[in-house]
């Protein structure tokens, strides 16, 4: 037996089920409260060899770097614009937010590299997350009015309107807190109709009885006006809030009144007269106050069943999750590794163990909540593994129960043999089955995200309530290497169908040139830069993610899609 | 012989509740007397049946011998037992039991009214060769001269002291001839309304004696001995605090002149049942200073050294029985040591203190009592004493039962009333009082001021806003509603730490934690406590290692305050609102408009005196008329409309401002 970090008494059997020389589980034995055994995952890592040490090594680099990243999203339009926006007795939108939590709660802030690599700074200019207000968990939106006074340009929309999904997916409540110098002019062209969505969204929240609050603490003008304007609730600052749709210089010009800004769109005008303003505070502090009152009001109550499991903690230290996952991303790892340092007590019930081995199956807890995983063990998904996923959401269906996928896929199969025996039919069962499961659906990018597969394993654009990408994580259509080279291939073939000379010199130049770009562009950073994902994780804060998001998906019914039997595939 | 069945006690607090625990034991009944205020206190409780006293000053009820002696008579009491202050020394009180015949628990009438008055008992004692000290009546027509005169003869300074005084009060001390009349006439004022008599004397006085007194115990077949002294020479305005036996100045050579002083002494007025003869010791000499004919408060030491009951042996010569042969045969056994907590204040001139005691622990062993009149929940007020409760440590030398004392009250947990439990541990763990260096000028020498301060160790006050800061954490994610499992605090961007801020006294102080991910940070006014590790967490004790030292702090939130007891000492914080109430921070006394509206009619002008809910002004606003009412009582400071005025909602109309009191 190797090295393990086990941190509980409740390990006190070992079965192993060897598949010819390889070990392809292994179980401990823990006593169930009926007196038999719940079986728990057992780990096999060596924390002590040469290559846990190396992988570790790599992983807290790219965590140093995304660290770095978080830095610049948080100091926002930076020091100087932060300390002007404090002297005039304003409070920064990440301070707004934790004034407004419940203290102690999570909060789990959304994409905070949105915008990463682009003219704009870090964050967009917006903080987005779910957070505990008031004993509710909300989606927060909050503007940051030290970034170019709060303006949105196109990713602060794709940002908000992610929220604003997440809200109405989940059914979580949204508080809005609002200070924004209105569009990014410049970039009007690729936000003016887009941006209307906003609106759209917020009152489609309403109207499936899902509560907006707007708290407004500065500008909120124009298109801004409607914010408030379109929220079930909205909360206005003395002397902060500037609410209106046109400004004096505007209104001069459109009809020739004078006017100045408090009685054009000023917290008490919009609070005795207008009545936009359903309650009046006399400062940001009072806002914030207000808003935590219009939540505890509410009397919300949530529509998924509770957690019901036992929550206590993985047997393993989530800390050797920095060691297990491999420097190089192209050497598979088991996924059961990470599931026992995710879930409930590393306790893991696997389905088709035996079947379609490259896809882990099975029943597990996280914070309490049942869940089913998916995992990619070795990367390719065959035509097993296929039909076990499909197999598999179908179970989930008929149970209400929430599925977890963890993305390491390489894709589908490809070769005459897979053809003929039907991969594309296979794979089609699985996207028809997550496609169309209504139970909630968590993905986490673990390793890489190549292909259909991305599809398969709940990608974004198959709308998973939550979805997050380890730092290490790949995302392309498929690999640099392979996407050079299929383009290489491909230029040679025309090259000799047209009977033209082929230069071999500028094919490995064009080669390594897309090769970079594909890197460049499958990097985590990249990926979350564009909202493909909501944000990067910790891989050591995966169990608490996870356990935020299923809690949250928990605030909207939990039920399965039922009509045929299951079918076994 | 009078067979006791029913003992009614006539007294409160600490003192009821100890009488009636040995007369339980004893195999009597128990009857309470009780004022308003004490209707909820343990004392009636603990009673097999209580009696109301209406009212609430002493002299509508404990003082009250014809209410009394009627409720002993309404519930079928036998005897009653007076404890001591109130009607213990009363001899008119002790004929009114013995005429409605009821036993009265204490000596003769006659003993009682020898040594009531000071000046007769000191002649008495000079007669039965007892030391007395110089000393001059004063009589109430002496001028300025005659005051003078007789200071003179006695020798610079002097002491007034009321007759029929006791407890400290009508007493003062004069330096020259000049302070003289004021002080007689302050002193005599004073004994007039304590005591129903002004007679005041002067007497010699010793600028730092010992006070050692000796227990006396006299049946009725005339048979007197002693159990010893007591040394109670830490005093605060003349009111011991700490009380011991032995006393670390006798030797016993001593000790047999002094008990056979006493013994002379009870003899000579014919003394039956628990008394005891006051002396001071200065300069090895010992000279008499009273008789008080009653049980003491501080009789627990005796008892801890003889082993005996002193209230049993009370009920038993009360019964008329012989004292036993145990009383005779006693010896001091080690020693014991009493502390008196008081509800007061000894930063503020020991200035009374009051308020509900959110809780009151003290931790009792083997060898530390408490005598306690309060308990969890009790109201202390400003009707009577301000004792709260005595603790007394017994341990087979000074030394130990000091420490012994100390550690009970510096672990006791005294929630929402200060008292002077700092002070007591203050002394006793001050080097000359450990090295038995006492006297009653110890509080003089010793600034109780400085000496009773609370620790000013830097840490005690960070960790325990630390602490009470991570209680509030886990109370609050223990009751949380949703992700109760999820790791306190936990973000994945973190800006910032969990943060809280707290008053001690006028001290803000703030503290920051960050409890997850294995980086517990936790920072107190910026600065980071040093290795801090957190064991546990509850609503009411968190065990917290810092600098690798791990310690217990319990905290107790009750009544808008956190009290915070840990082993490096108590402190009271409150927390600072997150979300402080907007509408405080209008001016104070505004009345607002409720709407727009006509100001119909002004009903007061600046300078009226207004109670709370008089009306100040009518409005009215679409045909319906409000009148905006005085919030509290005051004086009306600003009016601000006429009769006829527009105003808008919100708008101000008048000020009114606090109540100047006369």
């Amino acid at each position: 037996m190797r090295a393990c970090t086990v941190r509980s008494k409740l390990v006190s059997n070992l079965a192993e089920h060897v598949d010819g020389d390889k070990v392809l589980l292994a179980f401990a034995l823990a006593r169930s409260p009926e007196g038999g055994t719940l079986p728990v995952l057992r780990t096999q890592a060596d924390t002590a060899s040469e290559a846990y040490r190396e992988n570790r090594e790599a992983l807290l680099t790219v965590l140093a770097a995304h660290e770095d990243q978080l830095g610049l999203a948080r100091a926002g339009g930076g020091q100087r614009y932060a300390e002007r926006h404090r002297q005039r007795g304003r409070m920064l939108a990440r301070e707004r937010i934790e004034l407004l939590l419940d203290r102690d709660a999570p909060f789990l802030e959304l994409s905070p590299l949105a915008a990463w690599g682009t003219e704009f700074t870090v964050g967009a200019a917006i903080v987005t997350g779910i957070g505990v207000v008031s004993g509710v968990e909300c989606v927060i939106i909050a503007n940051d009015p030290t970034v170019r006074g709060g303006s949105m340009n196109p990713h602060t929309l794709r940002k908000q309107l992610r929220a604003l999904e997440i809200a109405r997916i989940n059914r979580l409540p949204l508080i809005w807190l609002v200070e924004s110098g209105g569009a990014d002019l410049p970039t009007q062209s690729d936000l003016f109709v887009p941006a209307g969505r906003t609106f759209h969204d917020l009152t489609a929240l309403s109207a499936a009885g899902i509560p907006t609050i707007a708290l407004v603490f500065g500008n909120s003008t124009a298109g801004g006006a409607y914010v408030p304007g379109m929220c079930d609730y909205s909360v206005m600052v003395d002397q902060g809030a500037k609410v209106f749709l046109g400004g004096p210089p505007l209104v001069k010009m459109a009809t020739g009144e004078e006017s100045d800004d408090e009685e054009l769109g000023g917290a008490e005008m919009h609070s005795r007269v207008s009545g936009l303003s359903d309650y009046f505070a006399v400062d940001e502090r009072d806002c914030i106050r207000l808003g935590r009152q219009i939540v505890r009001d509410l009397s919300w109550r949530k529509l998924g069943p509770g957690p019901s499991e036992p929550a206590d903690e993985p047997l393993y230290d989530p800390d050797d999750l920095l060691g297990i996952v491999p420097a190089d991303p192209k050497t598979p790892f088991d996924p059961r590794e990470v599931v026992a340092r995710v879930v409930d007590g590393s306790r893991f019930d696997e389905y088709k163990t035996l079947y379609g081995t490259s896809l882990v199956t099975g029943w597990a807890s996280v914070h309490g909540y049942p869940v089913g995983i998916l995992a990619n063990a070795r990367g390719v998904l065959f035509g097993e593994e296929a039909k076990k996923a499909a197999e598999f959401i179908l179970l989930a269906n008929q149970t209400d129960i929430p599925l977890i996928f963890l993305q390491n896929t390489t894709g589908y199969m490809v070769g005459a043999q897979y053809e003929q025996n039907g991969i594309i039919k296979d794979g089609a069962k699985m996207i028809n089955a997550v496609t169309n499961s209504t139970v909630p659906h968590i993905t986490v990018n673990i390793g890489a995200s190549y292909g259909a597969g991305n599809y398969g394993m709940c990608g974004r654009m198959y709308e998973p309530r939550l979805l997050f990408a380890w730092p290490n994580s790949k995302l392309a259509v498929m690999g640099p290497q392979q996407l050079a080279g299929v383009l290489s291939i491909v230029a040679r073939q025309a090259a000799q169908a047209s009977g033209k000379p082929f230069d071999e010199e500028a094919d490995a130049e064009r080669r390594q040139g897309v090769e970079d770009q594909i890197e460049r562009e499958s990097h985590s950073f990249f990926v979350t830069s564009k909202l493909y994902d909501d944000g990067i994780i910790d891989p050591r804060d995966t169990r608490t993610a996870l356990g935020i998001a299923l809690s949250a998906a928990h605030s909207n019914e939990v039920r399965g899609r039922r009509g045929f039997g299951v079918f076994r595939m | 012989m009078p067979t006791i069945s029913k003992l009614l006690v006539a007294n409160r607090g600490e003192i009821a509740a100890r009488v009636m625990r040995t007369a339980r034991e004893t195999g009597m009944a128990t009857v309470a007397v009780f004022s308003d205020p004490d209707a909820d206190a343990p004392f009636v409780r603990e009673a097999d049946e209580a009696v109301r006293l209406p009212g609430a000053s002493p002299t509508d009820t404990y003082l009250r011998a014809d209410l009394i002696v009627r409720a002993a008579q309404a519930t079928g009491a036998d005897a009653v037992h007076p404890g001591y202050g109130f009607l213990s020394e009363n001899a008119a009180f002790a004929r009114a039991c013995a005429d409605a015949g009821l036993v009265f628990v204490g000596p003769p009438a006659e003993a009682i009214e020898a040594m009531g008055s000071k000046l007769r008992a000191k002649a008495l004692m000079a007669e039965a060769g007892v030391p007395i000290l110089p000393g001059e009546t004063v009589h109430p027509d002496d001028g300025h001269e005659a005051l003078a005169a007789a200071a003179e003869r006695i020798g610079f300074p002097v002491l007034v002291k009321a007759a029929y005084g006791g407890g400290g009060r009508g007493m003062r001390i004069v330096a020259d001839a000049d302070e003289l009349a004021e002080a007689v006439r302050g002193a005599r004022g004073e004994a007039a309304s304590a005591f129903g008599d002004g007679t005041v004397f002067l007497e010699r006085y010793l600028e730092a004696p010992r006070h050692v007194e000796v227990q006396v115990f006299g049946d009725s077949g005339g048979g007197v001995v002693h159990l010893f002294e007591r040394e109670c020479s830490i005093q605060r305005r003349h009111q011991k605090i700490i009380e011991e036996s032995p006393s670390p100045a006798v030797d016993d050579a001593q000790r047999e002149d002094m008990g056979a002083a006493a013994v002379a002494a009870a003899k000579a007025i014919g003394y039956v049942g628990a008394g005891t003869v006051e002396f001071l010791l200065d300069d090895g000499r010992f000279y008499f200073l009273e008789v008080n004919t009653r049980l003491q408060v501080e009789h627990p030491v005796t008892e801890l050294v003889t082993g005996l009951d002193l209230v049993r042996l009370q009920l038993l010569v009360a019964e008329g029985h012989p004292l036993p042969d145990e009383v005779g045969e006693a010896t001091q056994r080690g020693h014991a040591i009493e502390a008196r907590l008081y509800a007061e204040d000894p930063l503020a001139g020991f200035l009374p203190t009051s308020g509900l005691l959110h809780r009151f622990r003290i931790p009792e062993t083997p060898d530390v009592r408490v005598d306690a009149g309060v308990a969890d929940g009790s109201v202390v007020g400003t009707h009577y004493d301000a004792m709260l409760a005595k603790v007394i440590a017994r341990a087979p030398a000074r030394d130990e039962a000091c420490r012994r004392l100390a550690d009970a009250l510096a672990r006791a947990e005294i929630h929402g009333v200060t008292t002077n439990r700092d002070l007591l541990v203050a002394i006793l763990r001050e080097d000359e009082f450990r090295a038995g260096r006492t006297d009653t000028a110890y509080l003089a020498r010793h600034d109780p001021a400085r000496l009773g301060a609370p620790s000013c160790d830097p840490l005690t006050l960070r960790l325990h806003a630390a602490a009470v800061a991570l209680a509030g954490q886990g109370e609050r994610r223990a009751a949380a509603p949703v992700l109760r499992t999820a790791p306190s605090g936990w973000r994945n961007n973190p800006s910032d730490l969990q943060r809280d801020a707290y008053l001690a006294k006028e001290t803000q102080i703030e503290v920051g934690y960050r409890l997850y991910g294995g980086r517990t940070v936790v920072e107190v006014d910026g600065e980071p406590l040093p290795g801090v590790q957190i064991l546990d967490a509850a609503a009411d004790a968190v065990h917290l290692e810092v600098d690798g030292v791990r310690r217990r702090v319990g905290v107790h939130r009750a009544g808008g305050a956190v009290y915070v007891d840990s082993p490096l000492g108590s402190s009271v914080l409150t927390e600072v609102e997150r979300f402080p109430d907007p509408e405080a921070a209008r001016a104070v006394g505004s009345l607002h408009a409720p709407m727009p509206g006509t100001v119909v009619a002004v009903l007061i002008e600046p300078g009226d005196r207004v109670s709370a809910g008089q009306g100040l002004v009518v409005l009215e606003a679409m045909k319906m008329q409000h009148t905006v009412h005085a919030p509290d009582d005051g004086v009306v400071t600003e009016v601000r409309v006429s009769a006829g005025d527009q105003v808008d909602a919100d708008a101000v109309l008048a000020v009114v401002g606090e109540d100047e009191k006369p």
